[in-house]
Order: structure tokens, then C-alpha cells, then sequence
């Protein structure tokens, strides 16, 4: 069967199954809509929350990431999954006994406060719709690439799907949608990992393969080394940048982890308190099954790609004579060649290529269609080829010559896991706007039928927006997802985590860290990343990504010292408080 | 919960077996992967430079162990307090 047949019978019939189950799953009142009726067994939960968790990012960027960057990658894959110790020990199981449907939720109730409660739903609102800009664009980025329609068609076919089992289910049908993503997301990734690590290493598990030994003699990693060395890069496994920096970077995503409130409305969804605790354990053995496999095909995919594109004898290849990957991805604009020294021979090596991105000419060098594309901002650099990370897990079938259906699989992974966090995400942004503005907020009196009609209605109301923010991506989406981190670490983290471990912790403290934490953050983010703040100005030399860490500090010093000279909270929430502490008695989640 | 003092016992050991599993959290991720993984790279590790298995393979396998170490210890402080569900 052809390449094209088989991806629309993947991606097609992943779509039929997540539509079947959104039918099966629909949702009948409140509680069904926004925590799944608070009945998912912990192991669904736990799947469902891997799913949730790995976004377009994580399943077609990460690899490419640690495969460019070396060691330093090695903060996402600590920081995305280190979380979750922080989950797991510190919120997920005590946030189920308050048994409530959202983060504001607490954050209101447990500082008795509507101005605190208000803060945490302008946090909920930005963290998400910053996240899932950049899901709708992942999908509409991989239909164009394997199903040849237009992005933007790619991103209204996402939206549809979407809309229909996130309107429909709410939490409960998005919860058993995203059991099912995870199977295809996961046997997307693993299924072509495992081929490239046999290949390589002769290994099945490609988490041991990193570690073997190749024909030469020498480790992956030694080889990876020396060929990096070779081409001007520094050892792949030697740090570039501070440790501080990388110190705080790591902690600023593992308390982000923890504080985006998308992963943990999954917690409210699960019957008891002690399933919470277990569902973030199986969460994060789903989690781990693609994370260290990554470091595996970032290494793999490193050596395979330098081996192919400058030959044996490492002088470079010619361009007749590279493989039909590198002409499809050249195509699709993600690799660029600009023969610069006129040898007629593809060769790589470190440094930029071109100014920026590659910028394309029409058509092909002398007219000539067996020739490479035209482009027209050659660097003065030696190196003549740009590779866009983003090729490494996408490419990876394609450079390890696997068969068809493998190829189609990935395609429909990418989809997945596309698709999987941007309904987690839209449903966060659907209740803090239907349940913690209208009801809590606004108009207290409205019934649960009418409640789960706004509820409905916000849902539309954001995958319009998010739909056009993925069709018109603002060019600052990369820069945003550091704000994301940053305000879940230095607000929403914080809080949560007084609100649990301190009985004096009272609205002024709350209310006052909250704000320093978040004013601070987003000053340090803006001025860097919009206002053009050069690098010899950081503190500390601590990039923008990894302020939020800094901000969280500030937050707990601030709220400590605004409480201890403000009056203790009232006896009835210091009783909540002591009462979240105790795992018996959480029953169902419930609304008042 | 029977009584205050058996539930501010309960909450005292549960904050004592978080503080253990945390440190060894920040030990092996902050100190094996970010701090010492200079000094642990001189050790070879099947076929990985020893700091750099931790910071890109290891901490996450002590991560999985520690949460499942959480989860079995308080179900059985749950039980010894008899809190549990």
C-alpha cells in the first residue's frame, strides 16, 4: 500500500476511535464535565494524564532538542518528569481530599478570598491558551507534511475533532479519548525507536542501546564525541551552558510541572485520595517510557544523520547521491544546503548555515531539477546545512529506512499527542471561565443544567480562539512557553503548596506572593525575550526560562513575612486545612 | 480521624517520609545530574559517562521508585493511623 493510503488509514481510523469513544462517554451533569464523575480507575488516570502531559513538544520536538543541545537537554527531561515527585508527594493527594473541581477553587475557598481566587483564573486562562496555541499548529504541521493539505486545513480538521469530544464528553469523554491517544502516541514513538536502536546497536531496548558498543570499537557516545569534535561542536556530552543556569531552569520546570493546573485537575478525577498518590506513579511510568527513550533516538539520530550526510570518509556526499529524505524534508523547507565552497558535495559542521532561517529562491540551482533548492542567505560560515531539530523524530523513520506503516504511525502519534493536550488544556480554560467566574464569581444562583451550558459554550468559545491562534501562530510562541512555566512555578505552585503545609498562611500572604512571584517573572521574561534585554544583563546569569525559580522564592519569602504581621486565617479554614491532611472521608468531588 | 494528637502524629511521620524521599530527589537530580556531573563523569557506567547516565536516564528510573515508595509508605501509615478510605 502506498505511504499516502496508509496515513489516512491510520490517522482516519485513530480519528473513528476517539469519536466512538466521545459517543460512549458523553457527559450528563457538572461533575461528569469537569472531573469525569470523579470514578477513573488510576491506571486509566494515569495514562490519561501521560497523554495530557506529552504535547506536540514533547513527542516531535524533545529528541530533536537533546540531540542539538547535548547534555544541556538534559534539563526538559529531568524538569518534565521530576514534577512529579513534587505531584505526587506535595499536592495531588491533599488537593483530592479538598475535593473540589479546580485550582481557583482552592485557591478561593482556602484563602476565603474572591481577589485570590481571581488571580489564580487569570493565571489558569494565560498558562493554557499560551499551551495550546502551539498544539493546534503541531497538528496542523503534521497533516501538511504527510497528508499534503494545507496547514491551515489541518488545523480547522483538529479543531473539529476536538470540539466534538470535548464538547460533547467534557472531562469524562477528553479522560477515556486520551487512554486511547496514549496507546497510539506511545506505540508511535517506541515502535521506530526500537528499529533505529537494533540497527544501530543491535539492542532492543534503546535505553541500554545508548550505552553499547558500535563496529568501531567505541561507545555511541565516544563516537558521538569525537565526530562532534571533529565538526567544530563541543563534546556531545560536556555541559555549554552555567550550572546555575541549568540549576535553575530544571527547578523552574519541575515546580511548573507541578503548578499547571491542566495536570492537576487530573487528580480531582480519580475516587480516593490514595489513588491520587497512585495515579501520579503511573502517570509517570507512562511518562518515563517515552522520556528515556529520547535521549536514546536524539543519540542515535545524531550519529545517523552526520554518518549520512558527510559519508564515511567524512568529506561530504554528493547531492545526486543523498537519500530521498533529505530531498522530502529539503521540500518540506526543514533542510536547506548552500554549496559554498563549490565541491559539489553536501557537508556539515557546526555554526549557522544560513542568516537565521534559510530563506528559499524559486526553484532549483541551474534550472536543473536534480540540483538543490535555491536559497539566498548563505552565512560566511563553513557549514553548508541548516536541519531543522524538529526532523529528528519525524525524519527518524525515513533515515533508518523503515517500512511504510511505520512512517503512517508516527504521523497518527503526532496527532495524538497534539490533540490529547490541547483538549486537556481546553477544558481547563471551559470551567475556569463556566465554573470559577460564572458560578463562584459572577452569578452564584445559575442551576448545574445551565452551568454545563456555559460550560459547553466556553469550550466553543476557546477552540475558536485557539484555532486561530493556529492558524495566525503569534511569532512569539517558542517565547511564551517560558511564561507558561514561569507563572505556573512562581504563582500557582506557591500557593498551593502554603495552602497545604501552613495552617497560618492567610489571604494578605497569599494574595501579596502571588503577585511578587508573577510580577516579577513576567517583568524578567518580558524584558528579555520582547525587550530585547542583552545576556550580559541576566542575574546571575539565569535565562528567562528558568526565572520562574527566582520568582517562587520570592513568592514564599514575600507571603511568609505579609502573614506573620497580618492576623492568622479564621478557625474554620485552619479545620479545612487540618481535615485536607487526613486522607479519610474524601468521598466523591463535589460542588459546594 | 480518632483524635487531634493521632492525627497531628500522622501528618508529623508523613512530613518526616517527605523530607526523606525529597532528598533523595534533589541528591540524585540537582547533585548528580547539575552539580557533580563533571566529577561523576570520570566514572564509566555501561557505556555512559556516569554523570550524564543520571542526568539523562538515571534520576528519572529514582524518580519512579520514589513515588512508588510514597505510595506504599502512606498506605501503610494510613493504615497504622487508621485514616485510610
Amino acid at each position: 500500500m502506498s505511504l499516502d493510503l496508509l496515513t489516512y488509514l491510520f490517522i482516519g481510523g485513530s480519528f473513528a476511535l476517539y469519536i466512538g469513544i466521545a459517543i460512549w462517554a458523553r457527559a450528563g451533569s457538572t461533575k461528569e464535565f469537569y472531573v469525569a464523575g470523579g470514578g477513573v480507575p488510576p491506571i486509566a488516570n494515569g495514562m490519561a494524564t501521560a497523554a495530557d502531559w506529552m504535547s506536540a513538544a514533547s513527542f516531535i520536538s524533545l529528541a530533536g532538542i537533546v540531540s542539538f543541545i547535548g547534555r544541556d537537554g538534559t534539563a526538559y527531561l529531568m524538569g518534565w518528569t521530576g514534577g512529579y515527585v513534587l505531584l505526587a508527594m506535595l499536592l495531588a493527594p491533599y488537593l483530592r481530599k479538598f475535593g473540589k473541581f479546580t485550582v481557583p477553587d482552592f485557591v478561593g475557598d482556602r484563602y476565603y478570598s474572591n481577589t485570590a481566587r481571581t488571580i489564580a483564573v487569570i493565571c489558569t486562562i494565560v498558562i493554557s491558551f499560551t499551551y495550546v496555541a502551539g498544539q493546534m499548529r503541531g497538528v496542523g504541521i503534521v497533516f501538511s507534511r504527510y497528508l499534503h493539505v494545507d496547514i491551515n486545513t489541518g488545523v480547522i480538521i483538529g479543531m473539529a475533532i476536538v470540539f466534538f469530544y470535548a464538547v460533547l464528553g467534557g472531562m469524562k469523554g477528553i479522560t477515556y479519548t486520551q487512554v486511547a491517544q496514549y496507546v497510539v502516541l506511545i506505540l508511535a514513538f517506541m515502535v521506530p525507536a526500537i528499529f533505529l536502536s537494533m540497527q544501530v546497536t543491535g539492542h532492543f531496548l534503546p535505553q541500554t542501546g545508548l550505552g553499547a558498543t558500535l563496529e568501531n570499537g567505541k561507545s555511541v557516545l565516544t563516537t558521538l564525541n569525537e565526530l562532534s569534535v571533529e565538526l567544530g561542536f563541543a563534546e556531545y556530552t560536556a555541559g555549554k551552558k552555567t550550572t546555575i543556569d541549568i540549576f535553575f531552569l530544571t527547578a523552574a520546570l519541575m515546580c511548573g510541572t507541578a503548578g499547571l493546573p491542566h495536570v492537576i485537575v487530573r487528580f480531582f478525577t480519580v475516587p480516593r485520595v490514595k489513588d491520587a498518590r497512585l495515579s501520579a506513579g503511573w502517570a509517570l511510568i507512562f511518562i518515563a517510557i517515552l522520556y528515556t527513550t529520547v535521549p536514546a533516538v536524539a543519540g542515535f539520530g545524531r550519529v545517523n544523520l552526520i554518518q549520512t550526510i558527510n559519508g564515511q570518509d567524512k568529506a561530504g556526499v554528493a547531492y545526486a547521491e543523498m537519500p530521498s529524505w533529505f530531498k522530502n524534508w529539503e521540500n518540506a523547507g526543514l533542510i536547506a544546503w548552500n554549496d559554498k565552497n563549490g565541491d559539489g558535495k553536501v557537508h556539515y559542521s557546526a555554526g549557522d548555515a544560513f542568516k537565521g532561517k534559510p530563506a528559499f529562491g524559486d526553484g532549483r540551482v541551474d534550472g536543473n531539477a536534480d540540483m538543490q533548492r535555491i536559497t539566498t542567505n548563505p552565512s560566511d560560515g563553513v557549514n553548508e546545512v541548516y536541519v531543522d531539530r524538529d526532523i529528528m523524530v519525524l525524519a527518524n523513520p525515513e533515515i533508518a529506512q523503515l517500512p511504510n506503516w511505520v512512517i503512517a504511525l508516527v504521523a497518527a502519534g503526532a496527532v495524538a499527542a497534539a490533540l490529547s493536550t490541547a483538549a486537556g488544556l481546553l477544558l481547563v480554560i471551559s470551567t475556569s471561565i463556566s465554573h470559577d467566574l460564572m458560578k463562584k464569581t459572577l452569578n452564584p444562583n445559575i442551576t448545574d443544567k445551565q452551568e454545563l451550558m456555559y460550560a459547553r459554550l466556553a469550550a466553543i468559545v476557546a477552540i475558536l480562539i485557539a484555532g486561530y491562534f493556529g492558524i495566525n501562530p503569534p511569532g512569539f510562541v517558542a517565547q511564551v512557553v517560558a511564561l507558561a512555566f514561569g507563572l505556573a512555578a512562581s504563582s500557582v505552585f506557591p500557593v498551593i503548596i502554603m495552602g497545604i503545609f501552613s495552617t497560618r498562611m492567610n489571604t494578605q500572604g497569599a494574595v501579596s506572593g502571588m503577585l511578587v512571584g508573577l510580577v516579577s517573572t513576567m517583568s524578567y521574561i518580558i524584558y528579555f525575550k520582547f525587550m530585547g534585554g542583552s545576556a550580559d544583563q541576566l542575574i546571575l546569569g539565569i535565562s528567562p526560562e528558568g526565572f520562574g525559580t527566582v520568582g517562587m522564592i520570592l513568592n514564599f519569602i514575600v507571603a511568609y513575612v505579609v502573614s506573620s504581621m497580618t492576623p492568622p486565617p479564621p478557625e474554620e479554614i485552619q479545620h479545612i486545612v487540618e481535615d485536607i491532611r487526613i486522607p479519610r472521608g474524601a468521598g466523591a468531588a463535589h460542588a459546594h | 480521624m480518632s483524635s487531634n494528637s493521632s492525627a497531628q502524629a500522622y501528618w508529623k511521620e508523613n512530613l518526616r517520609i517527605i523530607m526523606t524521599y525529597l532528598a533523595i530527589w534533589f541528591v540524585v537530580s540537582y547533585g548528580c545530574g547539575i552539580l557533580f556531573v563533571d566529577a561523576l563523569d570520570q566514572i564509566q557506567f555501561f557505556g555512559f559517562p556516569l554523570g550524564f547516565w543520571f542526568a539523562q536516564q538515571g534520576s528519572i528510573y529514582v524518580f519512579l521508585g520514589l513515588i512508588w515508595a510514597y505510595v506504599f509508605s502512606m498506605n501503610k501509615l494510613d493504615e497504622k493511623y487508621d485514616v485510610h478510605e
